[in-house]
This record gives C-alpha cells, structure tokens and sequence, in this order.
C-alpha cells in the first residue's frame, strides 16, 4: 500500500519544482508554468489528504474543485496580461517588465 | 588796611589778571594789557606801601609782619600757611614790586602794542613783519604786532603771582608753590612761540632740568616735614629746633640740619641754573626778552637764591663760624666753581642774548657762593643789585634786538640774525638812551667803582671771602670778575661801538617810550641802589651814609652779622679787575670790522671752540640722560613693554580665542552639530536610496526575497518554538 | 513492494521528470508540452486515490484548455520562431537553493508529524463520491456559496482577460 508519505513527498517535490520555475525562468509564460506545476501539487495535497482521513467527508475533493476554477480564471487573466505587456512592450521578458519600480 | 592783610592780597591783582586775562579779555589786546599792566601796578603799590611800613618798624627782626591760618588738619593739630615780612623778605619784595612793573609796561612795547597786523603772522612763531604803505605810495615792512599778545600777558600775570607768592610766604609749603608755578610759567613762557621746535625743545628741557632739583627740594621739604612736624619758617628757625636738627645726624655724615640744607640747595642748583643742572637757561633765551629778564634777572632765578637766603640758618645751623660744615663747602664750592665756568663760557658766545645768560649763572654763582662761605648780608645785597642790572641789561638787550629788527626788516635782509653781536656795530649813535642804559647796566655787572650798584655788593661779597679766610673761593671769585668785565666790554664795543658792521645795524632805530623808560628807571636803581649798602669803614666814603642795608637785612637773622674788617687787598684786586677786564674788552673788541670773525679766535684756538661749544655738556647730558630717556620710553617701555607684552597679551588672547573659535566652529560645531543635523537628513536619504533598488519592479525578484525572508523566519520560529 | 506502490512509482517519475522538462526546456513550445505530460500524470495519480471525477476535470479542464491557453499565449509571444538566449536569469542558484530549502523545510515539517505513515483506509461500500460532490456543490449547509462565488470569479477573470487584451479600434 502506498503510505500518505509517498504523496507528501511528491507533492512537495512537484511544489518545489514549480516553484524554481517561477523564480528562475525568464519568460513570464515560463513562470505562469511554474505556477500551474505550484498548484497542481497542492491540488495532489488535497487529494491526498481527502482520500486518507476520512473520504466520506467530500471537503477535500470541493477544495480541489474550487482550486481549479482558481487556476483556470488565474491563468486566463495572467496570460491576457502578459499579451498585453507583449503588445506594449513586444517583450515577455520578466526581467525587463519593471515599471512599477521606484 | 592792616599790613598783614595788605601782604595777603598781593600776590593776588596777577593772578586775577591771569583769569580774566584768559577767560574775557583775550580777543582786545589794549584791555589784555590794561589789565596786565594794572594788575601789576596793583601789586607794585602794595608791595611799595608795605614796605615803607617795614621801614618804618624798629626791630623788623624780631617783630615781623606775620599772620598765618590754620589750613591742613593734621590728627590733632594743624598745618599752618600763612605770609611773613622780615627785612629780608622786605628787601625782595621791593627789587621784585619794581622789576615786574618795569617789565609789564616794557612788554606793551616790546610785543609791538600800535603796530599793524602781520602780513602772514601766525600765532605759535614770532611776528614777521608788515608791509605798509605811506603817503607817497611806498611800501615797507615794519614790525607787527604779536598775534598772541594777549595770553603773553596772562602768563606774565601768572608768573608774577608765583614769585610774590613765594617772597611773602612764611612757610616752605605755600613757598614751594609758588616755585612750581614759577617753574610751570617758565615753560609756558620760554616755549611761548610754540611754532619753533626749538623753543619747544628749550621749554621741555628747561621744565625736566628744574623738575630734578625740585624732586630733591621736596624730599628735603619732606625729611624737614618728618624731623619737625611743621613747615612754617618761624618755628624751624627757633632756637630749639635748630639745635635739635643740628645735632641729629642724618646720612653720610651729615647733620639733619646740614642734610636738609643740601635737598633745598639742590632745588635751588636746579632753578638758579647751577652747574651742573645749568643747561637750561641760555637755551630759555628763545622766550620773547621780557620773559627772559623776568626769568633770569628778577624773578626764578632769584628765587632759588632767595630760597638759600631763606634757609640760611637752618644751613649753618651747625656753623659755629670756623671752618665751613659740608653743606656749606658744597655751596661754596658749587657757587664759585659755577661763576668761573659760565663766565669763560660767556667769553664765546655771540648772541647777545646767551651771553647775559651766562653771565646770569655767573653771577648767581657769586650770590651762592657767598651764602657758602656765610657771608649773608653780602648774597642778599648782590641778590637785589643783580636784579636790578640784570633786568636793566636784558631789557636793553631786547631794545637792541628791536631795532636790528627793524632794520632787517627795512633792509629786506632776512638772512641776518638780528641778536648776532657780530652783525651790529656803532649802535649808539642810532640808540642812544638804550646805549647809556645798556652801558650803566653794563658797568654794574662789571663791577666799576663807586658809581655803581654792582661795585659795592661784588666788593662786599669778595672782602667776606678774603676776611674769613676762604682764599680759594676769592681767587676764583676774583677770575670771574675779571672775566666778567671782560666779555662785558666784549659785548658793549661790539653792540654799540664802533661802526656799523651790517645794513641792518645801519638802519637800526631807537625803540618806543614803553621799552626805553622802564629802561631809564632800572637804570637810576642800579646806580644809587649801591649806595645803601656802603660798608662803614671803607676808605673816605665809609660811614658818610649809613649801611644801612647790612643793618636791615641782617635783623633778618637771629643776631646781625658782623660786618667784616676792611682789607685793601680786595678792594684793590676788585678795582683791578674791573678796570682791567674793561680795558682789555674795549682794547680787543673796539674795531671789529664786518664780518670779520672773533678776534679771540685765532690765540685760543681750540680752547674758543671749546667754549664756544660750552664745554659740550648739552652734548654730554644728551648722551647720558635724554637719550637714554628717549630709549626707556620709546624701545622699553612703548615698543617693548606696551606693544610688545601688554599688547602681546591682548593680542595672545585675541589670538587664543579666535583660533579658539576656529577651532570649536571646525572640530565640533561644523561636524558635530552641523553634521548630526545633515546626517539626519542625509542619512535617511541615503538610507531610503540604498534600499530604493529593492523596488526593482522585477516579480522574481521579489518572491526571492520574500521566501528567503519566509525561510528565514520559518526557520527561526520553527526553532524556538519547536525544538527549543 | 506493491503492484499500487509500482504505478505510484511510475507515475511519479513521470510527473517529476516532465515537471523538471517544464522548468528547464528552452523551448516554451516544448515546454507547454512537458506540461501537458505533467498533468497527464496528476490526473492519473488522482484515479489511484479514486477520484476519478477529478481525473477527467484534470484533463478536460487542465490540458484541455490551460494548457491550450498555453500554447496560444507562447505563439502570441515570439518574436521569432525560435527561441533565443539564455533561459534561466541570473539568479537561477539561488531559486535553486530556495527550492531545495523549501523542499528540506517540507520534508522535515512531515516527518516531525504523527499522521506521516498513514495508509489508505476503505471507503466503504455503497458510497458514491460523485453524487457526495455533487449534492456537496449545490447544497446551501455545504458549500454552494463557494460554487457561486467560484463562478463569479470566473465571470470577473473571463470580463478582465478580454478587457486587458482588447485592443480597440
């Protein structure tokens, strides 16, 4: 049987991977990936933790329902803004994307 | 009025002149000079009724007119002045009434009253002359009036209130004063015109030389004021008083008496111009004449005479009549020694005018040296006739120079000095009532016999000092007569005989009533004023009138002097000199022709400059005293003392505190307070700029941070909440 | 070890080699591709903790339509067809170290708790999960509210995505 230990750790991993993507790449689609890849394993987290306590308490399967229209919305809006920003800027540089700076 | 209130307000008409003089009437020459002259006719009455008076008492001696107030307290008595006619005083008051007089209504004259205003006369120099234009529309100049006329007047008055307040004095304080005002005058008087820096210069030294001796007179004034308790001269001269300073011994061997004898002399060596405090008085020469025969003839000096005369018996209050005290050797000495030397130095001199000069010094070289030797009567007759000739021959003196002026003005010839001897010649054709006066007062000096005053008081003075003994003092004496009559002569063949010798002295003129008529009386004074003072067993004319000076004058004294027994060698050694040393001066000076140089100069060589130079001790003093003084003041004390340390302190502290400040400004309040307050500001400026970069504006960047942060801070609680 | 703990295995390497492609490929096309694999393999984890609903919601939803989103805004968004320079900024060590870190702080913070070793327990027969989330979803004592304010937010997502890329006339 696979322990709750296992999906902790990949989800934990899978977290961790997605997070170096958002700090490390330099495209802003890059980064919008990495954050995909973030809430993906917290979406496993969920499910996990759902089917490993009590899985006839639906709260954590609604949780991951909600997660998703989260991340559907936030991808929508971020990738129209970086449209946006490449229209003005022709750039999708994240490095380069700094005007709300001192 | 009462006698003694009578000699109170003598010396008072001057000194009111001087006041209202000053204060009123200076801008109205004629009322200066009515004021001037009336003051001193004022005092000239008082002092002539006062003394008829005096005449008039038996025993003036013993019963003087005294009256004194108490004045100064002093714990538990009093210090009195007050005023005092013995005979002697008697004897001065009348020779110093008539001089002053004189000299007042010669003065009117002498600065010029009637004459123009100057063309360009400018008050500090003296009158140069104006240009007149006469009916037919010639121009010549003619003298001007004094510019400062009136304050001559004024300082005259002054002076003549010291020097009666000095002769009616009964004690040493009130008498001192009247010396210093005296001393004061002669300052104002001989640097009179102001504008020539060598009557400055001659002023100065005439007020520093009598200063020293009268530091000296004051010290004495003070050891008589600590041994006595009193300075009134009749309780000095008590019987008690007097034995008591003579038997106390003071310093140096002295006696207290013999001591305080010798301070007072000194006082007197300063005002009498005795060698060696002598320098004073021909470089006096450059005040206007009147000033000069006020001074040298009948007043200053004669008062330091008078002072000794007055102090006589305190001086030989340890004379017992053989052999001289100390004191009195000094005297002696100091008074002979001075006749002899100012007499050759007199021998040289061209200027006539520093001639009557030394012989003034000679001739109170004689006075002192016969109150030395304790020949009283003799010093006070000398005392009176000197006055009388003296101011006779300086009053002629400036009569002369008058008309040289004049001459040199007529002449246009500037160049020529118009007191030069040398530049005169045949004036008594030109002025002849100054000639005659000038020749009786000339005479006097030198001693001509019987006719004149100076014979009989010179005789007397040289018969005491043959009599008692004192040889050394007469040959000197008798030296100096001969001299005396010499440079005499020198000075009348050269002023008056003879011809012309320059344009000037052609047009010389005889001088106005004012000047020739104070001349005329003088003159009638120095002839009969002798004839009072015969001594009684002199050969023939003894005891035809009697002596009655030597009787008057010698009350003075606790008990009369005896007069001396008659001696032909004096009298003979005193005609010879005379005559002789007459003879001589005619025979070298008579026909001196134009500017041909002193005859003498040739025989005596080196010794003629020597004298010529007198002695060089102007030179001396300048060296040893005034340069030194100079120094002192200028390098030690100003430049060193004063700029250098007091000002070097002053400016130490200055410098300390500005540096100070400098220092406090840059080291504490520039980086301290300034910097607090800028690094406030600054340093958050710069704070806010450091970490401005944080808001770079790039997103990866801040989720860096922020989950190092979280870390971070993660870490840390996990930490102590957890493990700790 | 097991023949679950074997797929387990499988599918997590799956997941965690495509999920390292995404965060490392140059290419952004590659990429969006790597991600599709990676989602591929969520959905396939969530059929082994027997959500089956969620596995096709995953991919109907996730790949389906993000990941197309995907694809779009990469080619919407060159500026050539190829893709140029380096991909990682500078800071790339140290995302490196943080994500290490993180990881490290996880595990730890997992280890320390007591449920760590939990095993799966049986669902009990007769109960029908798909129903339990649906009347879960709709009914007002559970979580409607939610649901409703889920779609709001997709409504307020849908009217600003067109509105920040609208590009008028």
């Amino acid at each position: 049987m696979v322990p709750l230990s296992w999906y902790l750790t990949l989800s934990a991993a899978l977290f961790n991977i997605g997070l170096f993507g958002v700090l490390a790449r330099r495209n802003a689609v890059a980064i919008l990936l990495g954050i995909e890849l973030m809430l993906n394993a917290v979406n496993i987290n969920l499910v996990a933790f759902w089917r490993y306590g009590d899985p006839t308490v639906i709260t954590g399967q609604v949780f991951a329902i909600i997660v998703f229209a989260v991340a559907a919305a936030e991808v929508a809006v971020g990738l129209a803004l970086i449209i946006s920003v490449y229209r003005n800027r022709s750039t999708v540089i994240a490095n380069d994307i700094d005007m709300l700076k001192w | 009025m009462a006698t003694e209130t009578l000699i109170w307000l003598i010396p008072l008409p001057p000194l009111l002149a001087f006041f209202l003089i000053i204060l009123f009437t200076n801008k109205n020459k004629a009322l200066s000079h009515w004021v001037g002259v009336g003051a001193a006719a004022l005092s000239w009455l008082g002092s002539m009724i006062v003394f008829i008076r005096a005449l008039k008492v038996e025993h003036l001696g013993q019963h003087p007119f005294h009256s004194a107030i108490n004045w100064l307290p002093t714990a538990d008595t009093w210090l009195k002045i007050g005023v005092l006619i013995d005979p002697v005083g008697a004897a001065t008051l009348f020779f110093v009434a008539w001089t002053i007089f004189m000299i007042f209504i010669y003065s009117v004259g002498y600065q010029n009253y009637g004459q123009p205003e100057g063309d360009h006369d400018i008050k500090g120099l003296p009158p140069h002359g104006a240009t007149v234009i006469d009916p037919n529309g010639h121009k010549h100049k003619v003298p001007s009036i004094e510019p400062m006329y009136s304050r001559f007047f004024a300082f005259l008055g002054l002076f003549a209130c010291g020097m009666y307040t000095l002769v009616v004095s009964d004690n040493l304080l009130t008498m001192f004063i009247g010396w210093e005002i005296m001393g004061l005058c002669s300052y104002l008087l001989i640097g009179f015109w102001y504008g020539k820096e060598s009557a400055r210069n001659a002023a100065i030294k005439a007020f520093m030389t009598t200063r020293i001796g009268d530091v000296f007179m004051l010290l004495g004034i003070a050891f008589l004021y600590t041994a006595t308790g009193t300075l009134s001269f009749r309780t000095i001269f008590s019987e008690e008083v007097l034995r008591a300073l003579a038997t106390t011994p003071a310093f140096f061997g002295f006696s207290a008496a013999g001591a305080i004898g010798l301070l007072l002399f000194i006082g007197t060596v300063g005002k009498s111009a005795q060698w060696p405090l002598h320098v004073w008085l021909p470089d006096a020469m450059e005040g206007p004449t009147p000033v000069s025969a006020m001074i040298h003839a009948a007043t200053m000096v004669s008062a330091g005479v008078y002072a000794v005369i007055r102090m006589f018996p305190l001086i030989t209050a340890d004379f017992s009549g053989q052999g001289l005290t100390p004191t009195m050797s000094i005297i002696a000495f100091i008074g002979a020694f001075t006749a002899l030397f100012a007499a050759t130095i007199a021998v040289a001199q061209n200027d006539i005018k520093r001639v009557l000069a030394y012989s003034t010094i000679s001739q109170l070289g004689y006075m002192i040296a016969a109150l030395g030797i304790g020949a009283y009567v003799a010093g006070a007759f000398h005392l009176v006739t000197h006055a009388f000739f003296k101011a006779l021959l300086f009053l002629g003196s400036g009569s002369v120079i008058h008309g040289m002026e004049h001459g040199v003005l007529h002449t246009g010839d500037h160049n020529t000095d118009p007191q030069d001897m040398f530049n005169m010649g045949g004036l008594r054709r030109k002025m002849p009532i100054t000639f005659w006066t000038f020749l009786i007062g000339g005479f006097a000096l030198s001693g001509f016999p019987i006719l004149t005053a100076g014979f009989w008081s010179k005789d007397e003075i040289l018969a005491d000092a043959f009599g008692h003994g004192h040889l050394v003092v007469f040959i000197v004496l008798a030296l100096a007569a001969l001299l005396t009559a010499f440079y005499t002569m020198r000075q009348i063949s050269l002023t008056f005989l003879g011809e012309p010798r320059t344009k000037a002295a052609e047009h010389a003129q005889e001088t106005t009533w004012t000047m020739t008529v104070p001349l005329i009386i003088l003159a009638v004074f120095a002839i009969s004023y002798g004839w009072v003072g015969i001594p009684e067993n002199f050969p023939i004319i003894g005891g035809l009138i009697p002596n009655w000076f030597h009787e008057f004058v010698g009350s003075t004294l606790a008990e009369i002097p005896e007069g001396v027994g008659f001696n032909i060698v004096p009298l003979v050694t005193s005609l010879c000199v005379a005559l002789g040393g007459l003879f001589l001066g005619w025979l070298v000076y008579h026909n001196v022709k134009t500017d041909a140089s002193d005859p003498l100069k040739k025989p005596l060589g080196p010794i003629h400059t020597l004298l010529k130079k007198k002695y060089y001790f102007d030179e001396i003093y300048d060296f040893l005293f005034v340069k030194p003084a100079y120094w002192i003041a200028e390098t030690l004390v100003s430049k060193w003392m004063d700029n250098g340390v007091i000002d070097g302190i002053l400016h130490g502290i200055a410098w300390v505190g500005s540096h100070l400040g400098t220092l406090l400004r840059n080291y504490i309040d520039a980086p301290v307070v300034n910097g607090f307050g800028d690094l406030v500001g600054e340093g958050t400026k710069k704070i806010g700029a450091s970490m401005r970069p944080i808001q770079s504006g790039r997103i990866q960047y801040y989720m860096l941070t922020s989950l190092v942060v979280l870390i971070v801070v993660g870490g840390l609680l996990y930490y102590l909440l957890v493990l700790a | 070890m097991d023949f679950m703990q074997i797929i387990f295995l499988l599918c997590a390497a799956l997941i965690l080699g495509a999920a390292l492609m995404v965060v490392t490929t140059r290419n952004m096309i590659h990429a969006a591709l790597w991600l599709i694999a990676t989602l591929f393999g969520v959905a396939i984890l969530y059929v082994l903790l027997n959500a089956g609903f969620l596995a096709v919601v995953q991919v109907v939803i996730y790949i389906g339509a993000i990941a197309i989103l995907f694809i779009f805004a990469v080619m919407l968004t060159r500026r050539e067809m190829r893709d140029q320079g380096p991909q990682l900024n500078n800071g790339w060590w140290m995302a490196v170290l943080i994500s290490l870190l993180s990881f490290g702080g996880l595990f730890l913070l997992f280890t320390n708790w007591s449920g760590f070793g939990k095993m799966m327990v049986n669902i009990p027969a007769g109960t029908d999960t798909l129903r339990e989330l649906g009347s879960a979803l709709v009914s007002p004592n559970a979580f409607v509210i939610p649901f409703e304010v889920a779609s709001v937010l997709l409504l307020a997502a849908l009217i600003g995505a067109v509105y920040v890329s609208f590009r008028g006339k």
